[in-house]
């Protein structure tokens, strides 16, 4: 059977990428019969001339054909004598980017074209830095069009210099090779018109670059897909092994229990196995019942990281941009776990490839990010294996796929720490203080009331016998905080603070009231996906005339004379919650009556009765 | 591992990401080859259970009465429950392919199938269609979203990244899966030859009653095809490269009566599979697509 090579084209729009499938598809005589005719026909209607027009054996979208351009990866499939091929033609226009690197996760080797009178655009730059980023190891460089040049051979020394340059930093392999689509030159047969050149045409070196190497030894890996339960008499967990090799009576260890067991048995298929190799489906029985389910990850390789905490490259996909703070569905191997991105580390800036630092990242564009998962997630680098390294980001509402990643690194701190399991957790605890643990999140203007309704509150659930505590931020700052300022990471440093501590002490079963103006969506957004379902959101939406007239700390006589900068409701934003659990107004109620409205909203009957 | 494992192996995948990840499976099942192919490929997927859906056959009341029979002989054998839907309005009103063209297509099999999977709740659909069949089709990913309406938005497809599959779906969306995307039409012979699959008698070339039509060997299946003026069945020695309908669905003639005479057939063809079917040409080169985004599989 003949080997497969998966290969991409990409490169700027109209340097000829679909014509030059077209053209290794039509020389090769790899098109049928009807599909030939087809093209024949097509080009009468499209092209002044009647010339062929290669490229209409690949978009196959009405909208592509109708506007000329691809819009999407076309998949074709050909083989020659030495090789059977599957080519991504991928699209070349920047906001298509997302498909362009759909193309570049399947393709072992990439064809990236350059028009030879134009050189290298910023989209050769952008398709070369995302293959090299996805893993892609093989790079042919086709300067094209060299019909349009007159097969000038300096034109192409010189093309080839910038070339390399561009390629010099990355540990990949990179061939140039000068030709033209629409005559035919160097694709599939080397080009009388170019006796300056002695290199391979573009098939010839498909046929013969040797394809990926084999992986190093490295240990078994297999996440856990499903799990079989036949007739409830054993349980088979199914999977891919993703790394190394597994044989019957060998030991493997379950991440992220870290239990161990003893492979009984191996099925492909209906078959038994003895052993099972790198890229086979199995379905593999242990020796003993052990808490598996899917997303777990069965291996023998030591080094696999389990974390919540890691640094990814994301390419950001979505129409919306990143957000900071916001909950997203993580997908990696068979583990789906909701994650935060905590903080941009920096962006790359593709046409000079340099890092650049941003808190804003939009579509197509990269970045390498922090990333908080809400329970550990089992995974590899993603150098290392791009099954077990590469992730996705769901919306959790819109559904779209907001950005594919590559994870580089983990943080440090948690690096051998794992999550201890402690005998007593919160569910004990609150049963023991005969409450539910939750956190009551006041946000609102300065001088809106929070204080003085989270105090007042504080105190009717202290005589009701709830055990409590108040954070006020101000005081936090006095302390644990005290070493931050008032940049915005800082207030969004100040912000996660706050929130680790409530959850830290939710988990010892206590009622937390937390009163912080946190006048930003995206980081009170932070604090509900760190607190969880405890979380709920109170707004004291007091008018800001209302707060200005009070003003106890005299803080906006100060912040309007512009002694103090960046003041909540002056001359900074405040962002008042789109969907707040309760909004109490503080200017026509009195305490007692906003106390009320809190008791109702979020306490049962126990937390109402004031004991005596 | 080989190009058939690996390909193998990827089908296998997918099978087991959709039963673990989406809430109401089926698998259309159509009785060709690559339905052959899929079914195949399930059984070993979830071995030792039974693959853990439904399959779904969309009869026209119009296919080969030997594709019939051997769906029914397949689904006993193997103890599978095969859901049978046929559009009845569409039969009420006598929708046939020959004076409906186009809107039999439309009526008896796209609109039938939105409605068998819209009354059983079905969230994701198996379909046994390969990129490699038609220029559409190579455009469309593994995992194939459609909207509340079932229709395919090719402008806007969901991204897809190594194993990846984004299945998050609102209630009344579903999503279309293609196993076999990355597979070629010789693959599935070498395949169905390496694990000796079953595959519908009408593969394999025998004498059968044809007559010639717009360029197409039409078999008489039965007394229902109203033969035209001039029309005489001979009997000629025929295979089908594809299965349907099989007044909309043309045979060559052939002598390969063996699964490896097919795989030599295949590897020679001078035209694509597609050609033996009157339906694609019907609407110009942009046809499948136009099916597709209405629901079409």
């Amino acid at each position: 059977m003949k080997e497969l090579l998966k290969f991409l084209t990409c490169g700027s729009v109209d340097d000829g990428k679909s014509t030059l499938i077209g053209r290794i598809l039509y020389d090769a005589k790899l098109i049928f019969a009807d599909q030939e005719n087809a093209l024949i026909m097509d080009s009468r209607v499209r092209t002044q001339t009647g010339e062929l027009d290669y490229s209409l054996l690949l978009d196959g979208l009405m909208a592509e054909r109708e506007q000329g351009i691809t819009i999407d990866i076309a998949y074709r499939f050909f083989s020659t004598e030495k090789r059977s091929f599957i080519v991504a033609d991928a699209p070349g226009h920047e906001e298509y980017t997302r498909n362009m690197a759909v193309g570049a996760s399947f393709a072992d080797l990439a064809v990236i074209l350059l028009d030879a009178a134009h050189g290298i655009m910023p989209q050769t730059r952008r398709h070369f830095h995302i293959c090299a980023m996805m893993g892609i190891r093989h790079f042919v460089f086709a300067v094209n069009k060299m019909d349009l040049v007159d097969y000038d051979a300096d034109i192409f020394n010189e093309l080839s210099s910038e070339i390399r340059e561009l390629t010099r930093d990355y540990p990949s392999e990179a061939v140039i090779i000068p030709t033209s689509a629409k005559k035919g030159d160097n694709v599939t047969v080397p080009s009388a018109s170019m006796p300056w050149y002695h290199g391979p045409a573009l098939l010839q070196y498909l046929e013969t670059v040797p394809t990926i190497q084999q992986p190093k030894a490295e240990s078994f890996t297999m996440p856990v897909q499903r799990v079989c339960r036949s007739d409830g008499t054993f349980r088979g967990f199914q999977g891919e092994v993703f790394a190394g090799s597994i044989c019957v009576g060998e030991r493997i260890r379950v991440l992220p229990s870290k239990e161990e067991a003893t492979v009984t048995r191996i099925l492909c298929g209906a078959a038994d196995m003895q052993t099972a190799e790198r890229g086979s489906p199995v379905t593999i029985f242990l020796d003993r019942e052990i808490d598996i389910s899917r997303g777990c990850v069965l291996t023998q390789n030591d080094r696999l990281i389990c974390s919540a905490v890691l640094q990814a490259e994301l390419l950001w996909l979505d129409d919306e941009p990143l957000e900071i703070g916001r909950s997203y569905l993580l997908k990696a191997a068979a583990q789906k776990i909701p994650a935060v991105i905590t903080k941009i580390k920096y962006k790359l800036d593709i046409e000079s490839n340099t890092k650049t630092s941003g808190d804003s990242v939009h579509k197509n564009e990269i970045a390498c990010c922090e990333i908080y998962t809400d329970t550990a997630l089992v995974f590899d680098l993603f150098q290392n294996n791009r099954n077990l390294g590469g992730l996705i980001l769901i919306d959790r509402v819109r559904h779209t796929t907001c950005a594919c990643g590559m994870i580089r690194s983990h943080t440090s701190v948690s690096q051998n720490l794992s999550f201890h399991k402690t005998d007593l957790n919160r569910s004990f605890r609150e049963q023991n203080l005969s409450q539910k643990a939750q956190t009551i999140w006041f946000t609102g203007l300065s001088g809106s009331g929070k204080s003085t309704l989270a105090n007042a509150l504080e105190k009717r659930l202290f005589l009701s016998g709830k055990a409590t505590m108040l954070l006020d931020a101000d005081n936090v700052r006095m302390g644990l905080n005290r070493d931050l300022g008032f940049t915005k990471e800082d207030r969004s440093e100040n912000i996660r603070r706050l929130a680790e501590t409530a959850k830290l002490m939710n988990d010892a079963g206590l009622i937390v009231l937390v009163s912080a103006i946190s006048p930003r969506r995206v980081d009170r957004r932070m604090a509900r996906s760190i607190i969880g379902s405890a979380f709920h959101e109170v707004y004291i939406n007091t008018p800001l005339e209302t707060c200005i007239s009070r003003d106890v700390k005299g803080l906006y006589q100060k912040a309007l004379r512009g002694e103090i900068r960046q003041f909540s409701g002056i001359d900074m934003a405040y962002e008042p919650p789109e969907h707040p659990d309760l909004i109490i107004d503080t200017t026509e109620v009195d305490v007692d009556k906003c106390v009320q409205q809190l008791l109702r909203a979020f306490f049962d009957d126990d937390a109402k009765t004031v004991r005596t | 591992m080989n190009h058939l494992d690996k390909l193998e192996a990827e089908s296998i995948y997918i099978f087991r990401e959709v039963a673990a990840e989406c809430e109401a499976p089926v698998m259309l099942y159509s009785i060709g080859k690559d339905s052959s192919v899929m079914l195949h490929l399930a059984l070993k997927a979830f071995y030792p259970e039974k693959p853990p859906f439904p399959l779904l056959h969309i009869n026209t009341t119009w296919k080969f009465k030997e594709m019939i029979s051997f769906r029914d002989r397949r689904a006993k054998e193997l103890g599978i429950k095969v859901i049978e839907y046929i559009n009845e309005d569409g039969l009420r009103q006598g929708i046939n392919p020959f004076d409906h063209g186009a809107a039999y297509t439309d009526i008896m099999k796209t609109q039938a199938l939105k409605q068998a999977i819209e009354k059983y709740g079905f969230t994701a659909a198996f379909g046994g269609a390969r990129r490699d069949e038609e220029k559409s089709r190579a455009k469309e990913r593994i995992f194939s979203f459609r909207n509340a309406a079932q229709a395919w938005d090719p402008k806007h497809q969901r991204p897809e990244f190594w194993k990846l599959y984004n299945t998050e779906i609102y209630k009344g969306e579903s999503i279309r899966v293609f196993p076999l995307s990355n597979w070629t039409e010789l693959d599935i012979w070498q395949y169905i030859k390496r694990e000796n699959i079953p595959v519908v008698p009408l593969y394999f070339a025998k004498p059968r009653p044809v007559v010639e039509r717009d360029g197409h060997l039409i078999l008489v299946d039965d007394d229902r095809l109203p033969l035209r003026p001039g029309e005489t069945p001979t009997i000629k020695n025929v295979r089908f490269r594809t299965l349907g309908c099989y007044p909309l669905t043309g045979g060559e003639e052939s002598t390969a009566d063996t699964v490896d005479a097919i795989i030599a057939e295949t590897a020679s063809a001078a035209n694509s599979e597609r050609t033996s079917r009157v339906i694609d040409k019907d609407g110009g080169s942009a046809s499948m697509e136009k099916r597709k985004r209405e629901g079409y599989f």
